[in-house]
């Protein structure tokens, strides 16, 4: 399935697909409007080092954790092997927190349930809004098997 | 090819799709003592809380027993495994034939022997969704709660109820909270958090005697309340097997294929025993996540496929109102602690591989550490000084990295 991949090397740390990240999930059409003052809950995160930057979200592993650990059967794989969540489901335990070893599900804006990247899935963006915004192919939205 | 699972929890879920995953066609027989479809059983406090609606608690979609062709028997309890004629005894005196048989029968609440405890008119125990729906008819605004067992389903069902009845009072042996999980620093916080909401304490004492509705404490005090919960533990369900002859230690022993000592019977969930990643021993492990992943492992080996449960290994989330709490592993070796005035954060190492944890307070991203513990990666060849500040993937080498972000997983 297609997923989004990293380019480590031409990362430039500039948070950008955070933005992106937010808006494409923000309800909003207007980019200024979904995030100006407000603080931002991306699904995707850039972490930043001597020299080394990067953006993490979620694999959509093939035999995910996530979705073995949920209490409620909250976090599902869609037919297409998506990695989901079922906001009316999670009572925001945050088990799948615990156990990601990538650290790329988080508690949502209000705390009270877990979010994911759901590769643009839920929303009006159609693919990664994330990945089509990247300034410098650091990261890309590929089938790698 | 019929299969059998008794018991419909989370291991007998997973089973099902164990079993789908590499034969379409077999029959599948779940026979469960419980009213309803498989549910998340950890729900039953949230939903108490009012954090998820009853009809969300399913733990699959409506469809799951139909899609997979499972047959589903409700309120059916098998009272023997008969392991030379292949078949499970039911109460009512038939039989179910089986070619591969999985015990997924979990654990019930232990119920100390205590005098008088009979003479209680309110009493319940909390495991199951009918113990929670039995619980909350007896809930009211006037009405005190006396909670036995600090443990981590006593004091959900707290955060359940605390807001619903007059007053909660929990009383334990142990002298700190969730001693199954934290050390003492880190209960003494999370105790202080719960009688900042109001929740009344009695540690280091038992109840001795029960007299109506006024429990008798061995340390002298008296407590007096409406409504009794004990949840001071669990017990295996072990007897099905045990009975037919099959091995029992603590829990069902079990190899690293989920296979019991009897032949085609398997077990998995909170009645069996695995070993434990971080020491090597074999004990029960009774989380979720475990069950689920042992249940899917039998599932696969009883349809012929061929999986191994390898990563037994303790970790749990909980919190209580608002609160948040992630711990992980055995608490030995070398430390490291970080304290905050509503925070509190301790690692613990040995033998150059991460062995355990306790975070409270923020618990982003934990599953890294997590990780190391279930991979008991070699902490030389990360930035563990990093990683004891914050879980980072910068921690990791740039080609572990890769591997991580730039391969599909």
């Amino acid at each position: 399935m297609k997923v989004v991949y990293v380019n480590e090397k031409w990362c430039l740390g500039c948070h950008l697909c955070e933005y992106e990240c937010a808006f494409a999930n923000s309800g909003e059409t207007d980019i200024v409007r979904a995030l100006k003052d407000r603080v931002i809950h991306p699904r995707i995160r850039v972490e930043d080092g001597d020299g080394v930057h990067f953006a993490v979200n979620c694999r959509h592993c093939s035999d995910a954790l996530c979705v073995k650990s949920c209490i409620a059967g909250a976090l599902s794989r869609d037919e297409h092997g998506t990695v989901v969540i079922d906001k009316n489901k999670c009572v925001g335990c945050f088990t799948c927190v615990t156990v990601c070893p990538y650290g790329a599900i988080m508690p949502g804006a209000d705390g009270t349930a877990a979010q994911k990247c759901t590769l643009c899935t839920e929303n009006a963006m159609g693919e990664p809004n994330c990945v089509r915004h990247c300034i410098n192919n650091a990261i890309v939205f590929e089938d790698r098997g | 090819m019929q299969y059998v699972i008794i018991g419909n929890s989370t291991a007998a879920t997973f089973a099902v799709e164990g079993i789908r995953a590499q034969d379409k066609r077999g029959k599948i027989v779940i026979l469960s003592d419980e009213a309803r479809p498989a549910y998340g059983r950890p729900l039953i406090s949230y939903y108490l809380y009012g954090r998820i609606a009853l009809e969300n608690t399913a733990y699959r979609p409506a469809s799951f027993y139909a899609e997979n062709a499972v047959e589903v028997r409700l309120n059916t309890r098998a009272a023997a495994v008969d392991a030379e004629n292949k078949r499970v005894l039911l109460a009512d005196g038939s039989f179910v034939p089986y070619d591969k048989l999985l015990v997924a029968t979990g654990s019930r609440p232990f119920i100390p022997p205590t005098a008088g405890y009979e003479s209680v008119e309110r009493r319940f125990t909390f495991m199951t969704m009918d113990d929670a729906l039995a619980l909350e008819r007896e809930l009211s605004p006037d009405r005190r709660v006396l909670v036995v067992g600090a443990g981590l389903i006593g004091l959900k069902c707290v955060e359940g109820i605390l807001d619903r009845v007059r007053s909660v009072t929990v009383v334990d042996m142990a002298d700190r909270i969730l001693s199954s999980i934290l050390d003492e620093e880190g209960a003494a916080l999370v105790r202080r958090q719960l009688e900042e909401k109001g929740v009344r304490f009695v540690l280091g004492d038992r109840v001795a005697e029960y007299a109506g509705n006024t429990a008798r404490l061995a340390g002298g005090a008296e407590i007096a309340f409406d409504v009794l919960v004990t949840a001071v533990g669990v017990r295996p369900n072990v007897e099905l097997v045990k009975e037919a002859g099959g091995a029992v230690c603590r829990g069902i022993v079990v190899d690293d294929r989920q296979r019991t000592s009897l032949p085609d019977v398997y077990a998995a969930g909170d009645n069996c025993e695995s070993a434990d990643l971080c020491t090597g021993a074999r004990r029960i492990l009774a989380i979720l996540p475990n069950a689920a992943l042992q249940g899917g492992t039998a599932g696969t080996n009883m349809a012929g496929g061929d999986a191994v449960f390898a990563q037994g290994a303790a970790f749990n989330a909980i919190g209580f109102f608002g609160s948040h709490i992630a711990t992980a592993g055995v608490y030995e070796g070398e430390s490291f602690t970080e304290r905050g005035e509503n925070s509190y954060k301790k690692l613990f190492w040995k033998d150059n591989a991460l062995k355990g944890f306790i975070i409270i307070g923020d618990i982003d991203r934990a599953g890294i550490y997590t990780s190391l513990i279930r991979e008991q990666t070699p902490l030389d060849t990360v930035d563990f000084e990093l990683l004891k500040r914050h879980p980072a993937l910068m921690a990791f080498a740039g080609t572990a990295r890769a591997e991580k972000l730039a391969r599909r997983q």
